[in-house]
């Protein structure tokens, strides 16, 4: 760990960098474990692309490696998110997303779509976030709703809705309110399949 | 809270597919670059602290070096037991200070 041992100061603070290095490791892999699939839809709906959004969301999950200990009390799944979007709104105009399920909005559409409908962030946190006033986010809402509702875009034709909705519910009788946003529905619905998963297989 | 709004559930139902499956790599590339820049981040502070501790050195080395010899101003002791400072309070005599 540390090579010179003649002052006691030096190994003790090794020793205590060499533990929060280990702690943040911990804490990143557990926490990566649990929100990385939600994050890297959140990057897929915003690029479009996989490509692209495993690349964003490496970059993200990088900077919020570093930060980790930095971040003390707050909520390091909000502040990933905030840094994706960050990294997603700073991209220059030639770097505009192309494809996916919102392939007809605009990069502000998107953002706005992909935080206030799948991650269900309020609409003033949206707005801070984004720099914009509330009514122009409530007004980018509307304009991409009524843009996806014209004509649905489904590349891959409509999707088995009602199969996953059937495999997505808790499967225990246990009581557990609703989900309030899609991103939570599908969080649960994944830790549910995963749960099965493993009870198959050993 | 607003109420739920119908419009706004049909895009939800768009946007409710599955989570992506998350490569196996990823997440340790990331933490691997998360990693390089912690490192990065604590060189640069290093190196900070170096300049900032060797200008205030440099500082103290040349204020001692180059401080200006002291001048014995032009008034100042009389000889006399009296004296008077050239800042401006003038001749201060013996009784007065007593």
């Amino acid at each position: 760990m540390t090579s010179n041992t003649w002052l006691p100061s030096h190994g003790r603070v090794g020793k205590r960098r060499a533990a929060a290095e280990i702690r943040r490791d911990a804490e990143f892999a557990a926490f990566t474990a649990g929100a990385a699939g939600r994050l890297l839809h959140t990057a897929t709906l915003l690029t479009g692309d996989r490509e692209q959004a495993e690349r964003l969301l490496t970059a993200t999950l990088a900077r919020t490696y570093a930060d980790w200990l930095r971040l003390r009390a707050d909520d390091p799944y909000d502040q990933a998110r905030a840094e994706l979007v960050r990294r997603f709104a700073c991209r220059p105009w030639w770097r505009r997303p192309r494809g996916g399920v919102l392939a007809r909005l605009t990069a502000q559409e998107r953002l706005v779509v992909t935080m206030r409908y799948f991650e269900g962030v309020a609409e003033e946190q949206t707005a801070a976030q984004l720099g914009l006033p509330t009514d122009r986010v409530r007004a980018i809402g509307a304009r991409a709703t009524a843009t996806l509702r014209s004509r649905r875009y489904d590349p891959a034709g409509p999707a088995p809705r009602a199969a996953d909705r059937t495999e997505g519910r808790p499967p225990s009788g246990r009581p557990q309110e609703p989900a309030r946003t899609v991103a939570e529905a599908r969080d649960r619905a994944d830790r549910a399949a995963r749960r099965a998963a493993e009870k198959v297989a050993p | 809270m607003r109420a739920p709004n119908r419009r706004d559930d049909e895009v939800r139902q768009l946007l409710d597919t599955p989570h992506p499956v998350v490569p196996a790599g990823l997440v340790a590339s990331a933490a691997a670059r998360g990693r390089r820049t912690v490192r990065r981040r604590r060189l640069a502070r290093q190196v900070l602290w170096v300049l900032l501790v060797a200008a205030v050195v440099a500082g103290i080395v040349l204020a001692v070096v180059t401080w200006p010899d002291r001048q014995d101003p032009a008034g100042g002791d009389t000889g006399d037991g009296t004296w008077w400072s050239p800042v401006g309070m003038g001749p201060i005599s013996a009784p007065f200070l007593r």
